[in-house]
């Protein structure tokens, strides 16, 4: 049996492989915090604690544009949730090769993010644990700089609507679409989430139409 | 104010608690397929679902203005395999000029 390489060589390989991504997660970061910093998003402070404690970018922007539409909180965690909701397989993957007590094992399954999980797959279903650790830290550090510079110069910037902020969003929800809709199934989800959306908006507060549309996924059971 | 930090606190302990449960409590077991089948369902639907309500929502109401413009340029830069970042500025310089132009 091959010996496996030692664990510092892995955490510095994944750090160093996850640097060009930190740079566009670091921006990212800093999206999220001039939204949240201007004017009817979640001011600054809670904007950096939630990068700090949740570190995933969709469901931070899905509450951030819920909150920021007037909608009910419950709305906000429900959709944040069911977008982490990946989380559970994704964090079942790597399960087996995170070594360490509970406490251990819990700590570093927080390091999992899409990037971090990507640097460390190895194909066939093996995964690094350095790597993942490695390119986990230098990604939360980027996503919690890159929040609290944008919160520092979205305080000073003005009127969200007149800088064409209200249009980031889609374009940002566009952008994270696109990288998922690698599958017929995820195409016809897609349209029909944003169809459920669209139909139930003038009828449910808003957030509600976001929730319902999670029901889309259930289209998952019907082709098996 | 206190709203906001209950919506931080609970989806940031819920994350925690989503990431943690398959290497805590699952070990190596697989979920199954069927069930994999739907989550891996959820992010398409769910971010359609935001650029839907993002783009077109105000309220209750559907309203067509300078936010699909910002649309239409994010588009473009995507087609153009534009990073994140310039795909987001695209859309909110675009918006903002339409706005200045008094378009929406």
């Amino acid at each position: 049996m091959e010996q496996p390489p030692p664990i510092r060589f892995e955490l510095r390989a994944g750090a160093v492989t996850a640097i060009p991504l930190a740079v566009a997660v670091g921006l990212f970061g800093v999206s999220f915090g001039v939204l949240s910093a201007t004017s009817g998003g979640m001011g600054a402070l809670p904007a950096v604690v939630m990068s700090v404690t949740t570190f995933a970018g969709s469901a931070q922007f899905a509450a951030a544009s819920i909150l920021t539409a007037g909608g009910q909180p419950m709305a906000a965690i429900a959709a944040a949730l069911l977008l982490n909701a990946r989380y559970i397989p994704i964090g079942i993957s790597v399960a087996r090769f995170l070594t360490g007590g509970p406490a251990r094992r819990f700590a570093k399954a927080q390091l999992v993010v899409d990037e971090s999980w990507a640097i460390a797959a190895g194909g066939d279903g093996h995964f690094e644990q350095g790597r993942l650790l490695g390119a986990g830290i230098v990604l939360w550090l980027a996503w919690v700089s890159g929040t609290m510079i944008g919160v520092i110069g979205g305080e000073a910037l003005g009127d969200p609507a007149a800088l064409g902020l209200d249009a980031a969003f889609p374009a940002l929800f566009l952008a994270l679409l696109v990288s998922q809709l690698q599958s017929r199934p995820a195409i016809g989800a897609a349209l029909l989430g944003a169809a459920i959306a669209v139909v139930l908006t003038p009828f449910t507060p808003p957030g509600v139409p976001i929730i319902a549309a999670a029901g889309a996924a259930l289209i998952g059971l019907a082709r098996r | 104010m206190s709203e906001i930090w209950i919506v931080v606190a609970v989806i940031g302990l819920g994350t925690m608690a989503i990431k943690g449960s398959g290497p805590v409590l699952l070990g190596g077991r697989p979920l199954p397929s069927r069930l994999t089948g739907v989550v891996a369902l959820l992010a398409p639907a769910l971010l359609a679902a935001l650029v839907a309500t993002t783009a077109l929502g105000d309220g209750q109401q559907i309203v067509a203005n300078a936010r699909l413009i910002g649309l239409g340029a994010a588009v473009v830069a995507l087609i153009l395999r534009a990073p994140v970042l310039v795909v987001v500025l695209a859309a909110a310089i675009a918006a903002a000029i339409a706005r200045l132009i008094g378009i929406g």
